[in-house]
């Protein structure tokens, strides 16, 4: 035991951050998707991830999350009770109970059940019940489906679904399967959230619904959010700090008017002659 | 809420047994049901528990075997060999049956489940057929290809078939049901919504995949392991390829994930394979016919993928009742 937790931390500094990534990179054939990424999260940020389309920003995601391995680089992350892991070689699901949650570009949701199953699956590994209690249908068995079950439900009516909680979760309208992927992420009970463009498709009023959404969920989930997103507006208005990736490598850090005023930025964003413009 | 609830379930498995289980045994041992139709519909309480196992795999794990029928010859053989030369008494040979089935299925879901795609079709399909050589050559253990017999009670006894047949189809669809309401179950739907949707939600994959797997693998074991007394025979045949497709077809015609769906479509065409036989080899015909007619009217199967419900037929019968006592 002893052993096996020197090994998961093998390779990570401890301290109070919650996340470091350094110098991960990541190669598809012969392709250098992301190369020498390093962030450093602290606990309660919100930070934002920004670049053109194809700079890498879901493949840092994806690494974060445990669906691609880097081929370089170390990523740890401390969990609740103050031990460090290793990201490295760790599926998803791994991370998942260590308390990485995440959402995606193309929403998936599970389309053909219920809105409240899908938010009662995300909560599988807090479950009080083994194979027995459920074949037999024990007295736990009811008291622990009672309590995830209520459990669930205040989640859904803080973001006010809860009136849909028995519709099949493809039948909702867009801007509810965004928000019902947000809450089934946050059942997990995670310490980082990773947000993969959450205003995408959406209108500027819900755009704008969705940026008092997330800081809601900053003041009542005390977690740390980190957020791919294109409406620059929704970035410069709710980040503290922003990473700007172009072709796999950072070009800028700081706070969002640093960035904003930043010439590598602009190039990046708006090519060689808005420079000059400018 | 829990007390009434546990009342109405005692009620509602009560009646189940009574009206499903007992009484067309009664009417079967008095002779108002004769021993031919009695045959019938015992084979095809074998066929629903068979199309369950597909369906646990397909319907409801999302994964496609082509091997059910190989499960299904493991438990056959297997239930006679524990029962002949291990000695032991019918019931623990047929659940004996039913874990060797499954130990099996672990054996071959470890390399395969891993992979995506239509791989375990292709392995489960190879392993159908490999097995069925395997049981033509094991002489001494299974007969051969002259296959192996087996008499007991439930061979001569049409009721007592009757009841013990239905009575493992009741027990099966109600264990199963109960495992599948339940955060488990809700776990293996995940699995089948979206691999990796479930992954970054805690799920593990490969873990329900399995679990899935292992449990229809243990079904087919069970439903081989009573149609070998029932039977009375065994071939090596049992395992054969054209016969998971037939478990297959009963599956897809029910509804994909449906349970319900999988024994009524087993009862119906069962009994229709028996009824179209005043057509003689015209019948093989027909019954295609049949098959790609429900397919283009009702291309999700009968139930989709619903359920017919008894807790909530028995709900909507007493919330009826309640307004006019009201």
């Amino acid at each position: 035991m002893a052993k096996s937790r020197k090994d998961a931390s093998k390779g990570c500094r401890i301290s109070d951050v919650l996340l470091t990534a350094e110098d991960i990179s990541i190669v598809f054939g012969g392709l250098r998707a992301v190369s020498n990424f390093s962030c450093e999260l602290k606990q309660g940020e919100l930070v934002g991830l920004i670049g053109p389309n194809g700079a890498g920003k879901t493949t840092v995601f994806n690494m974060l999350s445990g669906v691609y391995t880097p081929t370089e680089g170390t990523i740890c992350i401390t969990d609740a009770h103050g031990r460090t892991h290793n990201v490295h070689r760790k599926k998803p699901f791994q991370l998942s109970k260590i308390g990485i949650a995440r959402t995606f570009q193309n929403i998936r949701l599970f389309g053909s059940l219920s809105v409240l199953d899908n938010v009662l699956i995300a909560m599988h590994s807090q479950r009080g019940v083994n194979p027995f209690d459920v074949l037999f249908r024990t007295g736990r068995f009811y008291r622990d489906e009672e309590r995830l079950r209520s459990k669930a439900m205040e989640m859904l009516a803080l973001f006010r679904i809860d009136a849909k909680a028995g519709e099949l979760a493809r039948n909702l309208p867009y801007g509810e399967q965004r928000k019902l992927e947000i809450v089934r992420a946050l059942a997990t009970n995670p310490l980082l959230l990773l947000l993969d463009e959450p205003a995408a498709g959406m209108n500027p009023q819900e755009t704008s619904e969705l940026m008092e959404l997330i800081g809601f969920i900053r003041k009542n989930f005390n977690l740390t959010i980190l957020l791919i997103e294109h409406d620059m507006k929704l970035v410069m208005g709710i980040c503290e700090r922003l990473i700007v990736l172009d072709y796999g490598r950072v070009i800028a850090a700081g706070p969002p008017q640093e960035i904003r005023d930043n010439p590598a930025v602009i190039k990046a964003y708006l090519g060689e002659e808005a420079m000059i413009d400018a | 809420m829990n007390p009434k609830i546990r009342l109405r379930n005692f009620i509602l498995l009560g009646s189940i047994s009574v009206l499903f289980v007992v009484l067309p045994a009664v009417l079967i041992s008095v002779g108002v049901i004769d021993g031919y139709t009695a045959q019938i519909f015992t084979l095809a309480g074998i066929n629903a528990i068979m199309a369950i196992s597909v369906n646990i795999i397909s319907g409801i794990t999302g994964q496609l075997s082509l091997g059910q029928a190989g499960f299904m010859a493991v438990g056959a053989y297997s239930c006679i060999w524990f029962s002949q030369v291990a000695l032991m008494p019918l019931p623990v040979a047929v659940i004996a049956g039913g874990l060797l089935a499954a130990f099996i299925g672990f054996l071959i879901g470890f390399p395969t489940l891993k992979l995506s795609g239509d791989y375990l079709a292709i392995v489960t399909l190879g392993f159908g057929e490999i097995l069925r050589v395997i049981f033509v050559n094991l002489k001494g253990i299974t007969g051969g290809a002259n296959g192996k017999r087996f008499t007991t009670i439930l061979a001569a006894r049409a009721d007592i078939a009757w009841v013990v047949i239905i009575g493992i189809l009741v027990m099966v669809v109600i264990l199963l049901q109960n495992f599948l309401r339940s955060t488990y179950g809700r776990a293996i739907f995940s699995v089948r919504e979206d691999e990796i949707a479930a992954n970054s939600n805690g799920i593990s994959v490969f873990r329900y995949k399995m679990t899935g797997f292992v449990i229809a693998a243990f079904v087919a074991g069970i439903g081989g392991a009573i149609y070998a007394p029932f039977i009375g025979f065994v071939k090596p045949d049992l395992s054969s390829f054209n016969r998971s497709v037939d478990y297959l077809i009963y599956v897809v015609l029910g509804g994909m994930g449906s349970i319900t769906g999988s024994i009524l479509a087993a009862f119906i065409l069962t009994y229709l394979q028996e009824f179209l036989r005043f057509l003689q080899e015209y019948r093989l015909l027909f019954y295609p016919v049949i098959l790609i007619l429900v397919m283009l009217f009702r291309p999700q199967g009968l139930l989709g993928m619903k359920e017919l419900s008894f807790t909530g037929l028995m709900d909507k019968l007493t919330a009826k009742r309640k307004p006019e006592n009201g």
